[in-house]
């Protein structure tokens, strides 16, 4: 009965999601209630910010950078239709605050950092080295998980910052100093059309959501990973493209919440 | 085995995973300051004892008591009071990779203890030089030799003077001569602590030179039990089987199965 087995094939893949969720969910509240030692023993947190953050900022600023020339040489051949050129500036800048900074450096971030996260974890579970700390008497979440989890949360809006920083400086190298688009337009409609709350911060928000999502997905499937070379190397996949998946919605329903098409 | 010291009782210990039964009505008795070898064959169940000893894993039936409490008993913070008094040699070390030598020593002394950076380095120096490894305090895990780890492994696990001590296959993978430098020094540790040390291994020749007392369980089942100079001199045939590594006996070389003559096409 092919249709019966399809159909049991179906319910069983169902509740191994829901089943998943449900344990993620789990995970993601004991990290929170066990994230004192992160704060209280800061140089963890820190040795992990220099792991995912302070590693991830080369990817992080030539991929800015080339994305600002990009977004600099799409968006004055496009405003010169309409005689806009003075505008380059506020597009590359809102482009890259609102959306393109916070999404790319958050893609980035989980292909570089994500991935490296999943991979040592599940390493660690495989070689039994969670066991042995739980077995020492440390609780492998508040020593392990809670200090990687704040590093990537509090590194996500860095690097987006950074990211945006790189983009801007890459349009204006291109616009004014390629192009010949006038500099004081450039800057000038910049600094009046980016407004610090609506543009900045929610920006800053967005980033903050994507490292949540990011981290958590990233050390939820390295601790869940079946402790084999072929177990690490799946939950390594599903932490980039789960991630990938997650930025894109969240963005989506956090622009809608942000920006409404006002 | 008996004792009215006792520091770990097994009662009536039953586990099954799902409905498969891996342990079977265990019943031991683990006094102060010995060394006791649980063996027998892969999948016999002596992992699963060892991990419901040091209560990762709950008995379905029965209890173990360490030092006078019920280990599937405690709270969290109960059993990480309780595992404060135990150390864990894992099968392949479980160093962790991202600390020296050095750190991996001190990472109990950093977690539970307030002592000052100095004493720590103190003991750390005492521990890796009872295990002959002083000079490696600032090596990587991966810059030492399987037998080595084993050995900063065993230091770590004594970093905190455990009353318990557990040892999963400790001399899985070694060479000969790291093979005895790790069971004289699991003996010399455990004298020296005054501990009582548990080895979960089917290494039976390395094992009978320094444990008291021997348990063999196959099937979930403890089958024999003696201390050395008993399993030497058994005549029981399991124990004869596994002591001399003899391919076919109670341990049957063939996996159960149906008639052979059937299997390829001949009429009985």
């Amino acid at each position: 009965m092919p249709i019966v087995k399809s159909l049991k094939l179906i319910g069983h893949r169902t509740i191994n999601a829901v089943w998943r969720l449900g344990y993620a969910s789990r995970f993601f509240m004991l990290t929170l209630y066990y994230s004192g030692a992160s704060f209280r023993r800061f140089r963890l947190t820190v040795k992990e910010m220099f792991s995912s953050g302070v590693m991830s900022l080369i990817i992080i600023l030539v991929a800015g950078m080339f994305v600002g020339m990009v977004l600099g040489l799409q968006g004055y051949e496009t405003l010169k239709r309409y005689g806009s050129e003075s505008a380059l500036g506020s597009l590359v800048a809102l482009s890259l605050v609102r959306e393109l900074g916070p999404v790319l450096a958050a893609l980035l971030f989980a292909s570089r950092a994500g991935s490296a996260m999943t991979a040592e974890i599940g390493l660690m579970k495989a070689t039994e080295q969670i066991a042995a700390m739980e077995m020492m008497a440390v609780n492998p979440i508040a020593r392990v998980i809670g200090p990687r989890f704040w590093a990537g949360v509090i590194s996500m809006p860095l690097l987006s910052a950074l990211f945006s920083a790189m983009g801007v400086f890459g349009g204006y190298v291109v616009g004014v100093v390629l192009i010949g688009v006038d500099e004081g337009s450039f800057w000038s409609q910049m600094q009046s059309s980016v407004d610090f709350q609506h543009d900045i911060l929610n920006g800053v928000i967005k980033s903050f959501v994507f490292g949540v999502a990011v981290t958590v997905i990233a050390l939820f499937e390295g601790f869940d990973a079946p402790p084999t070379a072929e177990g690490v190397s799946g939950a390594t996949t599903r932490t980039v493209v789960q991630s990938s998946l997650a930025i894109l919605i969240l963005d989506f329903i956090l622009t809608a919440f942000m920006f409404r098409g006002e | 085995m008996t004792s009215s010291e006792a520091l770990v009782e097994i009662r009536d210990v039953n586990f099954s995973y799902d409905s498969r039964p891996i342990l079977k009505g265990i019943n031991m008795t683990l006094p102060k300051g010995k060394v006791i070898a649980v063996m027998g064959g892969s999948g016999c169940g002596k992992t699963t004892l060892f991990r419901i000893i040091g209560g990762a894993l709950k008995p379905t039936k029965g209890y173990v008591k360490v030092d006078g409490q019920k280990i599937h008993d405690l709270d969290q913070k109960g059993l990480y009071e309780m595992r404060r008094k135990m150390g864990v040699l894992f099968q392949f070390g479980a160093l962790f990779t991202d600390m020296s030598v050095f750190d991996n020593v001190a990472f109990q002394m950093r977690e539970h203890t307030d002592l000052p950076e100095e004493v720590i380095r103190d003991l750390v120096m005492m521990k890796l030089h009872a295990v002959g490894l002083r000079a490696t305090h600032a090596l990587m895990p991966a810059e030492l030799s399987g037998g080595m780890a084993r050995r900063v492994a065993l230091a770590r696990t004594v970093a905190l003077d455990p009353l318990l001590i557990l040892y999963d296959e400790p001399f899985a993978g070694l060479d000969p001569i790291s093979l005895s430098v790790v069971g004289n020094l699991i003996r010399r540790l455990n004298d020296a602590l005054g501990a009582t040390s548990v080895i979960v291994t089917h290494d039976v020749q390395e094992s009978l030179k320094i444990v008291d007392y021997n348990y063999f369980i196959d099937s979930g089942v403890i089958v024999a039990e003696g201390t050395p100079e008993q399993v030497r001199a058994s005549d029981m045939p399991y124990v004869r089987q596994f002591v001399n590594g003899e391919i076919d006996g109670p341990v049957p070389f063939h996996y159960p199965g149906g008639d052979y003559k059937l299997d390829l096409g001949v009429q009985a």
